[in-house]
């Protein structure tokens, strides 16, 4: 058995190569964070680590990974599996390194600088890792190490343009490679900004994605952000995220996942402001021997606010999914409004569903409630929809399309709702539910 | 063309749930244009035989059988059934999260067309006939956009239900308890409904438990089902003298009939 105390060693080689071509100001940054990697390593046990108590993350953690390589793609090729608009901020990264960024907006005032660069000003670089606890997790500590490139997006005070900045993250799948995304969105007071994260590709090999993003949503400031994640049965992708919310600030999150090989997302969200707001949702499709993990926490720490977690997922074949949502409501959070639920649609007897939501309530006057549920379609909502004359297969695939719709109908921007209409409408099975 | 006096025979029906019998023998002929209702206390079998006529899961014919139009159904899947002009409007309509009302109808009534050898309608046409059958039943404008059942309240179910037997028009509509949960207003709305509907070729079973609904709807047959069997038929008549007399008078004839 391996002890998780060695994986951070098996990098050092790569960590000094890497070193070489980075700024100086993020030496100590990730001097520390390598630090961090080696003495926590990776959560191959479950047994005891309630984190990943449903998720093995051995089959991530035991390979050695080489770092992946940029290669340059024809945009074509992105075009044709990832959302895009030419009036977008395009940013575009292969294998985790940035090949550029395309968009037709030329008045736009918001500022995309890569991370790791000597460009970045410092009142920026300084919220480079200010909301990321990696002192518990191997992964964050690793990328943190790792950090050379990503996207940091500041969108000045009072610019509520509504640009979409799309960052796509395509992964060409080369043999045993790792990389490691990180974003940094900085939104300032009374902004409003659209922002997609798309992690999409993969091949016949294993390869492993460890993002990490950290997004500030600033006073009065509104943040949408748009998670999608679209992989190969081999691909494995960790993504952790940190969002703090300022007063008065709504964050905004609607998270797509699509498949990979074995998936999680941490999300973690500070609800750090009075009249500060969240609202997560998600859909999550697995098939085949599939995993998708969502661990998602929000943390209440302000009184007047509100969060509304809204996940759904559609199982098939031999997948599996885990649901652990929890939400925080600490002392001083009075008045805190808070809804979370977990919907399952399973369409195999062999597929399965570990949902957790929690509530941690140590203020006195909230309201808060959570459910989860987890099954396959009742016999009354097929025969009351055949008493109509409508077919069970159409039927039942008016139920999957219907069930996804909930989420994706909530997606305002046009062509992204469009995109995952199709997206998801053509990889859902044709089932049929049996009565 | 002459008037088909059985659309319906429901002959010596026996009908089960879990090893319980719930029908014990029932007989009933609905011929076209005819309203009849069936009234009874709770737990009597009245919803049961509705749902057993629309093809619902769940229960086990053990003896007779129903004929429609001169076929048996007893093989036949719900949605062939309202294909062929069987509706059934539901007690408690169910919700249908993210399906769209628009969506579901126009698949529910192209389904129907397609098997009746008529052509799709196009979403203009749809749209027509849509609104035309909305108005009738007064239902909110949004109501149609929502999904289907979803966050209504008791009296915009059955009004959605109405609607759907006008968009649907069925040759038999079953009403299962539309009447219950509804305030007066609704009760019109749904009535009406019903009346705009009835015709010579249109035949109407009304399964209630009061006597209320049969004051806007006039039936032309009424029968009064307790324990899975119909103790008594005649005519509206029947209806308020067993409003005014409850159901234990009714209770009290089958000892008489037994005894004599």
């Amino acid at each position: 058995m391996q002890d998780t105390s060695t994986i951070g060693d098996k990098y050092e080689e790569d960590y000094e190569l890497l070193s070489a071509d980075l700024p100086d100001w993020t030496s100590d940054f990730r001097n520390e964070a390598m630090l961090a990697f080696k003495q926590i390593g990776l959560p191959i046990h479950r047994k005891g680590n309630e984190k990943w108590k449903y998720t093995n993350a051995r089959p991530i953690a035991e390979p050695q990974y080489s770092l992946a390589k940029f290669e340059e793609i024809g945009l074509d090729t992105i075009k044709n599996v990832a959302p895009w608009n030419d009036s977008w901020v395009n940013v575009v990264f292969v294998n985790g390194l940035c090949q550029g960024i395309f968009t037709s907006d030329t008045a736009s005032n918001i500022q995309v600088f890569n991370i790791a660069s000597d460009e970045l000003p410092p009142n920026i670089a300084k919220l480079v890792g200010g909301i990321v606890d990696y002192s518990d997790d191997g992964f964050a500590a690793w990328n943190s190490a790792f950090m050379s490139d990503g996207s940091v997006i500041n969108v000045p005070d009072g610019d509520n343009s509504g640009t979409v900045i799309n960052m796509i993250f395509f992964n060409q799948g080369l043999a045993r490679t790792v990389n490691h995304p990180r974003v940094l969105v900085n939104s300032g007071k009374k902004s409003n900004i659209n922002v997609i994260e798309n992690y999409v590709g993969g091949g016949d090999n294993h390869t492993l994605t460890n993002s990490v993003s950290e997004i500030y949503v600033g006073e009065s400031a509104t943040v949408n952000h748009y998670r999608l994640m679209s992989e190969t049965d081999h691909t494995y992708d960790v993504g952790y995220g940190r969002v703090k919310i300022d007063t008065d600030g709504k964050f905004n999150s609607r998270a797509f996942f699509r498949g990979c090989g074995i998936g999680r997302y941490d999300l973690n969200v500070l609800v750090d402001g009075e009249n500060a707001s969240c609202d997560l949702q998600g859909l999550y499709f697995t098939s085949g021997n599939q995993h998708m993990d969502n661990f998602i926490n929000i943390d209440h720490s302000k009184p007047h606010c509100q969060s509304n977690l809204f996940y759904k997922g559609i199982l098939d074949g031999n997948s599996r999914a885990v649901f652990g949502g929890t939400v925080l409501v600490r002392k001083e959070a009075q008045k805190t409004d808070s809804i979370q639920s977990d919907k399952n649609l399973i369409l195999s007897p062999k597929a399965e569903v570990d949902s957790k939501p929690a509530l941690f309530i140590y203020a006195d006057d909230v309201k808060c409630a959570h459910g989860a549920t987890a099954g396959n379609i009742d016999a009354d909502t097929v025969f009351y929809m055949r008493s109509r004359g409508v077919d069970l297969e159409t039927a039942s695939r008016l139920i999957i399309y219907g069930f996804a719709g909930e989420v994706i109908d909530k997606v305002e921007i046009e062509e992204l709702r469009s995109y995952l209409e199709k997206a998801f409408l053509t990889s859902l099975p044709n089932h049929r539910f049996e009565f | 063309m002459s008037k088909i006096d059985k659309l319906i025979e429901v002959k010596d029906l026996r009908v089960s749930v879990e090893d319980t019998e719930i029908l014990k023998g029932i007989n009933l002929n609905i011929g076209e244009g005819e309203v009849h209702a069936i009234m009874g206390p709770n737990g009597s079998g009245k919803s049961t035989l509705a749902n057993v006529i629309a093809g619902r899961p769940g229960y086990t014919v053990t003896g007779g059988d129903i004929v429609y139009k001169g076929e048996s159904l007893l093989e036949v899947d719900p949605e062939i059934r309202a294909r062929a002009g069987i509706f059934l409007a539901f007690q408690y309509p169910v919700e249908l999260p993210g399906v769209r009302t628009w969506q579901f109808l126009k698949s529910a009534i192209d389904a129907v067309r397609k098997e009746n050898g008529k052509d799709e309608l196009s979403v203009r046409e749809f749209d027509q006939l849509l609104e035309e059958k909305r108005k009738l039943v007064e239902m909110d404008p949004d109501l149609v956009k929502r999904s289907v059942n979803e966050g209504f309240s008791g009296g915009e179910k059955k009004r959605n239900e109405i609607l759907q037997l006008a968009l649907l028009d069925p040759s038999l509509a079953l009403l299962d308890e539309t009447d219950s949960g509804l305030d007066i207003d609704a009760l019109r709305i749904v009535s009406h409904g019903v009346n705009i509907f009835k015709g010579p070729e249109k035949s109407v079973l009304i399964v209630t438990h009061y006597q209320r609904i049969l004051d806007y709807i006039t039936p032309d047959y009424v029968h009064v089902l307790v324990d899975g069997r119909i103790v008594r038929s005649g005519d509206s008549k029947l209806a308020l003298e067993l409003e005014e007399k409850g159901y234990e008078w009714v209770r009290g004839s089958i000892g008489e009939e037994v005894n004599s």
